[in-house]
């Protein structure tokens, strides 16, 4: 039988499987649940870890930054303000190659304040030099969050796995966890080759000049790119022990005569794909599941958009002023192909908008319809565009 | 694939209905979702949560808006518009109430014109104070909503309440189930609950139990 668990809960099961030795966070709806499993496995008994409640996020990156440099396996997790809080020690966490693993169950940004789920932050953190993945389901979020940890520790790059707030975090699924032999056997004990030890001082963060800033910045620009393969490596060989891959970098699924490609992130996926199914007279698409946008699978994406005709980002977030994030590294990933498809940039469900079984024709009908040329927000409502409001 | 949407108040248990209904879904071997009204929750306010039962996976993750069944806690949240919106014509409405349907189809009024909502009222509260000393309603009206729907055997939610609910608790929410077996017409709701559950198509109408332990 599968268990049936929260969203969260199933996170914190997956955290508590890798066994990591300390677990620093600060509480920030809708992250909440997850880090409260955590604490509570570790007062159970059921999780041999340090625990530490700290003052903000702030400290909460920074306490596992410090442990994972010390030599054991951190975890933290955030969401929203919390993690744009925490933005300073993310750059660092990723530029001294840090193995760390971090869930952020995704959720707006203020102002105005909203608790509620999209892309927003973890997309103002894009460059920050992490891995991003993004969850599909809870499913994944067990798969991924194990995965992450192996990953990080491979690499030696902090991973970001994103969650969708509520929709996610707040669901309950019938999941399948990992025997704890099983992870073990996947995830070895944690080593960092850059330990700091009192015995054999060395230094982490030192000032690096011009004459050497220019090399260190290429260099994780490189990691990131073999962190490509990577990826789809770690998956297949936990897809070896569990029977269930993730999807690698990206996934593609559809019938192979589909001239319509529809392109997403996280948890909408599924609505997508039963959307599809239940619209059967629409014409035939492929629904692309974007799992790393970072590193960016420029070659897996143009060989998945192959022979399209038209694609349609969909995106829970953009950039004000410029449109679509995700749709504007699309465009870039296919220029200068020679059968480049027309990109359709589309936004939906901002902070907390249900994106319901019926986006599926919206989707499809901006596929069919003529080029927009600027991004389209599918779930405007224009009587809400009140005076003194907009 | 059916769906649920359950009315309380915070702090009346209405969350853990949900994930409880869902928990015995998957016991019973079907597939399930469950979740809250997503949002801040006080103690008091009238809350929502839902459920998504159904014999193949659900990778949908949208918001349930047109519901075949509504269970109500709180018998006053019937005065509310939000409370049977979007309940599919013909669909079940279980209420925590001693007022028989007749009394029940008055205190919705205009709102059951030509939808043809099948109403059960049933006694709850008064189970659950005569068996738990205090009035937390939601195990009983589960056990009457299995009862009428005849989607999980008696023992896929003994499994769900034995995992989920305090041990201290446990006891005395299995006699409310026992209870409240006799108290409803077994099967009322089968033909709406499995018609719901498999899409429309009859044929596979009894694997649902497969997995039931």
């Amino acid at each position: 039988m599968l268990e049936p668990l929260e969203g969260s809960q199933a996170i914190a099961h997956a955290v508590a499987l890798a066994r990591p030795g300390v677990v620093a966070a600060y509480p920030i709806t809708p992250q909440t649940h997850i880090v409260e499993h955590i604490a509570k496995l570790v007062a159970d008994n059921r999780l041999r870890c340090e625990y530490v409640s700290v003052e903000s996020e702030f400290s909460a990156a920074t306490v596992a930054l410090g442990a994972a440099a010390a030599g054991c396996r951190a975890y933290t997790a955030t969401a929203s303000q919390g993690l744009l809080l925490m933005a300073e020690v993310l750059f660092n966490i990723a530029g001294l190659r840090i193995p760390l693993v971090m869930t952020c169950a995704n959720r707006a940004v203020s102002a105005p304040i909203n608790i509620w789920n999209d892309h927003q932050d973890a997309m103002a953190l894009r460059d920050a030099g992490w891995i991003q993945l993004y969850c599909a389901s809870n499913q994944e979020a067990i798969d991924t969050t194990i995965q992450a940890f192996l990953l990080a520790e491979r690499l030696e790059l902090p991973v970001m796995v994103c969650v969708d707030g509520y929709i996610l975090t707040h669901t309950l699924e019938g999941v399948s966890l990992p025997t704890q032999e099983e992870v073990d056997h996947f995830l070895p004990p944690y080593t960092f080759a850059h330990t700091l030890d009192s015995r054999q001082p060395l230094t982490l963060g030192t000032m690096v000049a011009p004459d050497h800033f220019t090399e260190i910045r290429y260099a994780h620009d490189q990691a990131m790119y073999q962190a490509l393969a990577a990826i789809e490596e770690v998956d297949a060989a936990y897809a070896g022990i569990t029977g269930r891959a993730s999807g690698g970098v990206l996934e593609v699924d559809g019938p192979d005569d589909a001239r319509i490609g529809v392109l997403c992130l996280g948890a909408v996926h599924g609505t997508l794909w039963e959307g599809r199914e239940q619209a059967r007279n629409l014409p035939p698409a492929k629904l692309i599941k974007l799992r790393a946008l970072r590193p960016f699978p420029e070659a897996a994406l143009r060989q998945a958009l192959a022979g399209l005709s038209d694609v349609v980002v969909l995106e829970r977030a953009f950039s004000p002023g410029a449109g679509g994030i995700v749709a504007a590294e699309v465009c870039r990933a296919l220029y200068g192909t020679s059968t480049t498809p027309r990109i359709h940039s589309a936004v939906m469900g901002l902070g907390g908008r249900d994106i319901p079984l019926e986006a599926w024709q919206q989707v499809l009908a901006l596929a069919q319809g003529p080029s927009r040329g600027a991004t389209v927000i599918l779930d405007l409502i224009p009587d809400h565009l009140e005076d003194g409001i907009a | 694939m059916l769906e649920v949407r359950i009315h309380g108040r915070g702090g009346q248990g209405n969350v853990v209905a949900a994930y409880l209904l869902a928990h015995a879904g998957i016991a019973g071997g079907l597939h399930a979702q469950a979740f809250p009204f997503f949002g801040a929750e006080r103690r008091g306010a009238p809350v929502a949560a839902y459920v998504r039962l159904a014999a193949r996976p659900i990778r949908l993750h949208a918001a349930v808006r047109t519901p075949h069944f509504v269970i109500v806690q709180d018998e006053k949240l019937l005065g509310l518009e939000e409370t049977t919106a979007g309940l599919v014509a013909g669909g079940g409405l279980l209420v925590n109430s001693p007022a028989d349907q007749a009394t029940l189809h008055a205190r919705l009024g205009e709102r059951m014109q030509g939808r043809n909502w099948q109403t059960f009222g049933v006694p709850a509260s008064d189970l659950s104070r005569q068996h738990l000393g205090r009035n937390i309603p939601n195990t009983a009206l589960l056990a009457a909503w299995a009862a009428l729907t005849g989607v999980l055997e008696p023992a896929a939610l003994e499994q769900a309440m034995t995992a989920r609910l305090k041990p201290g608790m446990l006891q005395a929410n299995l006699e409310v189930v026992r209870a409240m077996g006799s108290l409803v017409a077994p099967g009322a709701w089968h033909d709406l609950a499995h018609h719901a559950l498999y899409d429309g198509s009859a044929q596979h109408q009894e694997t649902g139990h497969a997995g039931a332990a």
